[in-house]
């Protein structure tokens, strides 16, 4: 297969792009117009990704990242009040925040369920969603109804699946709760208890992460050849022999992308937490993404220093897991 | 190598388990049926609730009697009408415009060579490592300064920006996976680049171009946090943002809820059902083949 996987790819820029930069640079330098006539179509198509790109995103990081420096807030901010412009008097800080969310222990409890958080959701993702691909992939009477069933919470959009799950966990009214009345077991607060509401968000996130998960690694099965399975049955191998030494590496490239993409995901996940719990009881379902919300809209007055400040530093540790990540697997010999 | 036929299962690549003993089949099919019950009941609990009537709507009795006056309720005391084509407006949008670009950009990255490839393909990674909270405040203040607030304009470039990275990527895969004697044949029947784009190239991508749409309306149709902080006022909002709202106004009025719930399903549902075939072949050549 002679395909780059996204990983690779990256890998390469990353390795690459000091090295490669200069050298391009050169080269365009000395050919400005010939370079503009062979490649305009290829930048013609990717213009308005980078437009879109750079002013969505290109400039509120750089804003966010100045944020971060001063100690912006709802009070001081350039705004208008009636016909009255009050210009901006809010001060550069220099890394004063940055100090105060390492030092302080908010950041860092938050940080520490947002781990927990990250690593329990992906990791029984993951386990959930390979177990059921690797049954999809046989054959199996009604393959196609099972699967458009498996892949159904996908489909469903989160603000709605939330509110499903809000309804089943519902204390009082609850189905789960009913369930277990009716198996004569006392109501569990799901939501109102610092531990159960972590196990329920949670639950639910795996709920909803599961399909994206088992179609690609469905997709990434039925890209191994049968013939392997064939003959390693022939050898003599058993169905544990065929997992671990076709299925496993089969799916290698599959699975380093999926498992970064979801990481990333599920540490920046907005809307489960939000929409479940909004961060409660207390602050004890609160992730990093929606605490940094919550400073920029939810406490008076408006933290947008600290609410930037937070999200600099959730950029900084994801860029950082990516990096240290790809290491990882290098190390081991992967091949990206 | 994946093929670009539209049948995800290629006979020849499923593994023969020819002997698989009754009880085994039994097992997976005991294991299938769980997981495919938890994975449906929520919603189809949804469904139920929003046909009973008010007084049994948090019962546990599945039918006792049926009644649509949650939905009728629904439409009659709420601008959810409005709301519903305001949604459908940012998501179809977001949809078309983003299929286009993706495409546009897969392609370009796939088959030209070009300087900036490599820092376009490092930044649409990194563009979906950055926090809602850290933009969402800039954003918000560049969608004032250009009057795009309350606009569904605004919230449609805001969508692409989080769907156009992941879906350029799965193009990028899936155009890998078809050969490029056809853009050759293309280019000595004297097509342009984008001709050959359009005309060839495209036609054969359609499983991931189905993904991609799929991918880039979900994502428009479900996100709350962009909706709810840039449209105000009851005309302007869509379903995400007017929900918040219904959940103030009428607390634990489960029933009406239910019923929104289920509308707001429904052009999920049929996006996903022209979508789902090519599900797996799209996702099996872009995300994950790259």
């Amino acid at each position: 297969m002679a395909v780059d996987t996204p990983s690779q790819s990256v890998v390469k820029a990353a390795g690459e792009s000091a090295r490669g930069r200069s050298r391009g640079t050169g080269k365009r330098r000395g050919a400005p117009k010939r370079s503009f006539s062979t490649h305009w179509y290829a930048w013609a198509m990717v213009a308005p990704v980078t437009v879109v790109i750079a002013v969505i995103i290109g400039y509120p990081l750089v804003r966010g990242i100045f944020l971060s420096l001063t100690d912006a807030n709802e009070r001081n901010v350039e705004r208008s009040i009636g016909v009255n412009h009050i210009p901006a008097s809010y001060e550069f800080v220099g890394l004063d925040n940055y100090a105060d969310a390492l030092t302080g222990s908010q950041f860092l409890s938050t940080l520490g369920w947002t781990l927990v958080w990250t690593v329990s959701c992906v990791s029984v993702t993951f386990a959930l969603g390979l177990a059921l691909a690797n049954i999809l992939n046989r054959k199996i009477a009604g393959r196609g109804v099972y699967r458009l069933m498996l892949i159904l919470p996908w489909a469903v959009p989160g603000f709605v699946s939330v509110f499903a799950w809000r309804f089943l966990y519902n204390q009082d009214n609850g189905l789960l709760n009913k369930i277990l009345a009716g198996g004569g077991i006392d109501a569990v607060p799901w939501l109102n208890d610092p531990t159960w509401a972590k196990v329920s968000v949670i639950a639910t996130n795996v709920w909803l992460g599961v399909p994206f998960m088992m179609v690609a690694l469905l997709g990434g099965l039925q890209s191994i050849p049968g013939e392997l399975y064939e003959a390693a049955e022939m050898d003599g191998a058993n169905a544990w022999q065929r997992f671990r030494h076709i299925t496993m590496p089969g799916l290698s490239s599959v699975s380093t992308t999926v498992i970064l993409l979801s990481t990333i995901w599920t540490f920046n996940m907005f809307p489960v937490i939000f929409l479940l719990t909004r961060g409660g009881p207390g602050e004890a379902t609160q992730i990093l993404v929606t605490q940094a919300y919550k400073f920029s809209f939810e406490v008076s007055p408006r933290d947008f220093a600290q609410s930037s400040t937070w999200g600099v530093l959730i950029l900084v540790l994801l860029m950082l897991f990516a990096a240290v990540y790809r290491r990882v697997l290098r190390k081991q010999g992967e091949v990206w | 190598m994946t093929t670009t036929t539209p049948t995800p299962q290629a006979v020849t690549n499923t593994p023969m388990r020819g002997r698989r003993s009754p009880l085994a089949s039994v097992a997976l099919h005991v294991t299938l049926i769980v997981a495919s019950v938890i994975a449906v009941f929520p919603v189809l609990w949804v469904l139920l609730t929003s046909l009973k009537p008010a007084k049994y709507a948090i019962t546990t009795d599945f039918f006792k009697e049926t009644t649509l006056e949650n939905y009728t309720n629904l439409l009659k005391d709420t601008p959810f009408l409005t709301w519903f084509a305001n949604s459908l407006l940012v998501a179809g949008l977001t949809t078309v415009i983003g299929v286009f670009i993706s495409a546009t950009t897969g392609y370009a990255v796939s088959r030209f060579r070009f300087p900036g490839k490599r820092g376009l393909m490092w930044t649409l990674l990194i563009t979906q490592m950055f926090p809602v909270a850290v933009l969402i405040v800039p954003i918000y203040n560049i969608m004032s300064s250009m009057g795009l607030l309350n606009q569904p304009v605004g919230l449609v470039i805001t969508y692409l920006t989080i769907a156009v990275p992941f879906c350029a990527w799965m193009m990028k895969g899936f155009f890998d996976t078809i050969p490029r004697e056809i853009d050759e044949s293309g280019y000595v029947d004297g097509l342009t680049p984008f001709g050959t784009f359009w005309r060839l190239i495209l036609p054969l991508a359609k499983p991931g171009i189905a993904v991609t749409a799929f991918y880039s309306f979900i994502t428009a149709w479900g996100e709350v946090a962009y909706a709810s902080a840039f449209m105000v006022g009851d005309e302007n909002l869509t379903l995400a943002g007017g929900l918040q709202k219904f959940v103030n106004q009428y607390g634990a009025q489960w029933g009406p809820m239910a019923a929104a719930s289920v509308l707001i399903a429904v052009p999920a549902a049929l996006v996903f059902l022209f979508a789902q075939r090519h599900l797996v072949t799209g996702m099996s050549a872009g995300a994950v083949k790259g």
